[in-house]
């Protein structure tokens, strides 16, 4: 799976979390998913849960510090697939 | 020099109405919520009524967000998000702004018993298969005692003390006296208080194994023998919420707020589980002493009290309560107030129940009418020995009150008893 294929399922799992007043436009693959998206921080482990389903993975307690934006993400996938 | 203290909104999630219009309806016309429960019959219930207030995915998200209501599983916090929203926007207040300060004057006691229990079932099968991990960020919120208060805290901005009591069936009327107090001392200006209650064969199972409900009337929801009859024989469990948005008088009357009541006072005690009191029953000295202190708190004799929002539950208990208010208000037969129960339309909604049937005794004063005392035909003999059957109307009575007492008691020996006033 190329990054342009997990780009797209991901981006809606993490409009799901995105505040009110965020607005979907605003996800890009640099964006930082809790300081630019502003993305509670509590969310980012339901993120995770989600990305877990849809790629039939499982994320261990150190993938997790290292997610900061959707290129974090899209790697973190990208290794666990390979893997 | 205390504050005086009025009701300035109302909000409530019955299971014979959600929301005050629909609710006022209902009670006077002596709708019922109790229904019988197939889910309870599949699970040997003994009782297998239930009283449940009915809400639409669609009422669901206008007072939350679909993020929110994402792995949504707490009924007890969405009544009382649902209750104690109405309440605030009956009162006409407004929340603060995202990008604005707290509502610095703005406080919330918010009651229950348990929380989150179905969210709290979930959770325990996920852990128990080793998947911890997988509970997501939202099992704290939905099963803390405090998650009712806590998500109202953020809907609305508030920036006072934000807190849930628990005292059983108390926890309604002790809320409202614990923000009474608080705007009385002018720690707040405003307290949106009130209580809820999950709903469910979690919360109702312990109730069903101590035979407290009934199992009669599975067949005939609609006949369940009422409260303070003598076929009394147990109670139905219910569920929902009821909220009340607390205000200094002198403020509502600054911006022209629609009071519906004066807190004149109250009282809240405990049995110690002496003199008859236990973890399950209750110490009559208590109970009398407790109605006495609120009269005395209230500053008004028993003279003046023209109705009473009884607890009465519809179990055998029921003539002990009448006792203790002819003891405390030395008042019988006719010279008795008028009397009744909520609990013959919406069941026990345990802790939920003190805050709904005070949003009913609070709609009565303002309106001006008694609701019906349903299925109560036979009136217990013990009953009618200490006040006349003229003080419990069976029929919707219009009739100007002018100050009321409700009292809850509950489990734990605790009582709470509030007065208030039409003005």
């Amino acid at each position: 799976m190329n990054s342009e294929e997990i780009y797209r399922l991901l981006e809606p799992i993490i409009k799901t979390y995105l505040p009110e007043d965020v607005s979907a436009k605003e996800i890009n693959r640099d964006s930082d998913l809790t300081r630019e998206l502003n993305i509670n921080s509590a969310h980012l482990v339901d993120i995770i849960l989600d990305i877990e389903d849809e790629f039939n993975i499982e994320f261990k307690n150190e993938d997790m510090e290292s997610l900061r934006n959707v290129n974090d993400a899209i790697s973190l996938i990208q290794q666990k697939i390979s893997a | 020099m205390k504050k005086r203290v009025v009701i300035t909104g109302l909000g409530v999630v019955s299971p014979n109405g959600v929301g005050i219009p629909k609710f006022t309806e209902a009670i006077k016309n002596g709708v019922s919520g109790i229904r019988f429960l197939p889910e309870l019959r599949d699970l040997n219930f003994s009782c297998q009524l239930g009283a449940m207030p009915i809400i639409s995915e669609e009422k669901k998200r206008e007072y939350l967000s679909e993020l929110q209501l994402r792995n949504f599983n707490s009924s007890g916090i969405l009544y009382g998000i649902i209750a104690g929203m109405d309440a605030f926007k009956d009162a006409k207040l407004e929340p603060a702004k995202n990008d604005e300060e707290p509502l610095w004057d703005l406080g919330i006691i918010f009651g229950s018993g348990t929380s989150g229990v179905e969210k709290f079932r979930e959770a325990i099968y996920k852990i128990d298969d080793k998947n911890v991990r997988r509970l997501g960020s939202n099992s704290v919120a939905q099963t803390m005692t405090s998650g009712v208060s806590a998500y109202l805290g953020g809907l609305i901005g508030a920036g006072n003390m934000v807190t849930a009591n628990s005292s059983a069936c108390a926890t309604g009327a002790e809320a409202l006296l614990m923000g009474y107090e608080h705007i009385a001392d002018g720690k707040a200006t405003y307290m949106l208080c009130g209580s809820t209650s999950d709903q469910g064969p979690y919360i109702w199972g312990g109730f069903d194994a101590m035979k407290v409900t009934t199992y009669k009337y599975n067949d005939s929801p609609e006949k369940v023998a009422g409260p303070m009859s003598a076929d009394a024989s147990g109670f139905v469990p219910g569920s929902g919420a009821g909220a009340y948005l607390l205000e200094s008088l002198e403020n509502a009357q600054k911006r022209g707020a629609t009071i519906y009541a004066e807190i004149l006072g109250g009282s809240v005690n405990n049995g110690g589980q002496r003199g008859g009191g236990s973890m399950t029953a209750p110490n009559s000295i208590a109970i009398q002493k407790c109605i006495k202190d609120a009269l005395k708190d209230a500053n008004i004799y028993a003279s003046e009290i023209d109705y009473i929002n009884g607890h009465l539950t519809a179990t055998i208990k029921d003539p002990d309560e009448i006792e203790n208010w002819s003891i405390a208000l030395d008042r019988k037969g006719n010279d008795f107030p008028y009397i009744n129960s909520l609990k013959g339309m919406v069941g026990h909604c345990l802790a939920a129940s003190g805050s709904i049937e005070i949003v009913s005794a609070i709609l009565q004063l303002h309106e001006g009418f008694i609701f019906p005392n349903v299925n109560c035909e036979n009136l217990h003999p013990k009953i009618d020995e200490i006040i006349s059957q003229e003080r419990i109307s069976m029929k919707l009575l219009k009739t100007s009150l002018h100050t009321i007492a409700k009292a809850s008691f509950g489990f734990g020996d605790v009582n709470a008893c509030a007065i208030f006033k039409k003005i």
